[in-house]
């Protein structure tokens, strides 16, 4: 059965013939009160709301101050994150028994060593309290891995960044704040060095 | 939050997953709609997957041409599957271009099939703010209000549990209904788009995470102002045409509800 379709719309409908109508002939008044609103809005957040937290505290967060760092290395050497400000910094989280750190770190050392004289400091980060340092030795003369390897040995700084899943690496900028975080991996040498030449490029 | 679901040795993206699940739902209802007004909806698939394709390969295109020294040791990394090295904003443009030359090549009515998209992209951002929700990203301002949310060392604005709700809100004023067909073409995506705009300049007023222009301005409102006044513009010409949809599409809306009942 076909039914009249103007009364079959019009008993269902919120947009009857008569509302449409109305609609149409205030459209333009609607729309510049609509406008006027938004940008009303707009202004008064401009200067009632001005604030936001981004890159003033620090959170493992991108567009955060990376969170505090010190720890002593492989080499017994300490580190201090806060010491290597106005440098760009690549932390990778790692551990020896994680396939996919096994197979990003070829393409991270080959960054350090293309770049580290431009100013990029790395420091591998080894979930020693999930780890053994005898493993960790072997890991590194069999990756013939040179920048810092530093032993989290009671998970304290992984708990810090909130690392959840290995690998997981941040990219820290020239003012200390954490630009890109990658979870997971293999990262490849590219998606590496075109970040690490953006930042490198960024000014202080 | 929930950004990585670890189960066993695979550790799950929660947000990538939602998006997912955000397009497949999303894609579905479309196409649901799509035929309901009259268009073909392998024609919907075929346009989207057309634009995925040339907007991926354009958006790495023009990463490689940002960054040519980086790929210079490494060729084969130009196929590496890694969202990171991606020109977003370049890959979109491209994808809309290559859309709009598949539309134009197989003579798809270009309002209508905007208003097909509704449903889909309708599901889409509801699945976005739960993504949001579950990395943490798109978060709030420091407030003490009682509904705050705890994230990175502040109690904050739930901007994404904000987001999730105006979505649905846009969604139900926006979902398919017989009487849209009062409507002219093109209204629904219209309507849509200035209700999408209009939420986000609300919400990013609580965000902690704003872009400014001219020391206090956030970028993403003045956009979203723009999407505004443009989606007005536009309905307002389409509401001078007073045109009902097409008498096969009425019908298909008939037949549906009498389906249905």
């Amino acid at each position: 059965m076909v039914r009249d379709l103007t009364q079959y719309y019009a008993t269902d409908t919120i947009f009857t013939n008569e509302t449409m109508k109305f609609i149409k002939s205030h459209f333009t008044l609607f729309s510049l009160i609509v406008l006027s609103l938004a940008a009303g809005w707009i202004a008064f957040t401009a200067f009632q709301f001005p604030n936001s937290t981004q890159g003033r505290i620090p959170a493992p967060r991108e567009g955060f101050f990376a969170p505090k760092i010190e720890l002593t290395s492989l080499d017994n050497i300490s580190y201090n994150l806060s010491d290597l400000n106005g440098q760009v910094v690549i932390v990778n989280f790692w551990a020896s028994w994680c396939p996919p750190c096994k197979a990003e770190m070829p393409a991270i050392e080959e960054t350090y060593q293309k770049y580290k004289d431009q100013g990029l400091v790395i420091l591998g980060i080894n979930l020693t309290s999930s780890d053994d340092v005898t493993k960790v030795d072997q890991f590194v003369h069999e990756y013939a891995l040179t920048f810092p390897i530093l032993l989290d040995e009671k998970g304290e700084t992984a708990n810090r960044y909130q690392v959840s899943s290995l690998p997981t690496t941040f990219f820290i900028n020239k003012d200390g704040v954490i630009e890109k975080v990658i979870i997971g991996g293999p990262m490849s040498e590219a998606a590496l060095q075109s970040q690490v030449l953006q930042m490198l490029e960024e000014k202080p | 939050m929930l950004p990585v679901l670890n189960l066993g040795p695979l550790a799950l993206q929660v947000p990538g997953l939602l998006i997912l699940i955000g397009i497949w739902v999303g894609l579905t209802q479309s196409e649901k709609h799509a035929r309901r007004l009259g268009i073909d909806p392998r024609k919907i698939d075929n346009l989207l997957l057309i634009s995925l394709i040339a907007g991926v390969l354009g958006a790495r295109l023009a990463f490689i041409a940002q960054f040519p020294t980086a790929f210079s040791g490494s060729v084969l990394d130009i196929l590496a599957i890694t969202p990171e090295m991606l020109d977003l904003p370049a890959g979109f443009f491209i994808g809309l271009i290559a859309g709009f030359i598949y539309g134009q090549r197989q003579k798809l009515p270009l309002w209508n099939t905007l208003d097909s998209f509704v449903p889909g992209l309708a599901v889409f951002m509801i699945a976005l703010g739960l993504s949001h929700l579950a990395s943490g990203s798109h978060f709030g301002s420091p407030t003490d209000l009682p509904w705050a949310i705890t994230l990175w060392d502040e109690n904050r604005h739930p901007t994404q549990v904000y987001e999730i709700l105006i979505a649905t809100i846009t969604a139900f004023l926006v979902w398919p209904r017989a009487n849209r067909s009062l409507l002219p073409s093109g209204s629904q995506f219209l309507i849509f788009s200035a209700i999408t705009s209009f939420g986000m300049i609300f919400i990013e007023t609580y965000r902690g995470d704003s872009v400014f222009l001219f020391g206090s301005v956030r970028q993403a409102q003045i956009i979203s102002w723009g999407v505004l006044a443009a989606s007005l513009f536009f309905l307002h010409q389409r509401l001078k045409a007073e045109k009902i949809a097409p008498a096969e599409s009425i019908q298909n809306l008939q037949e549906d509800h009498e389906t249905s009942n």
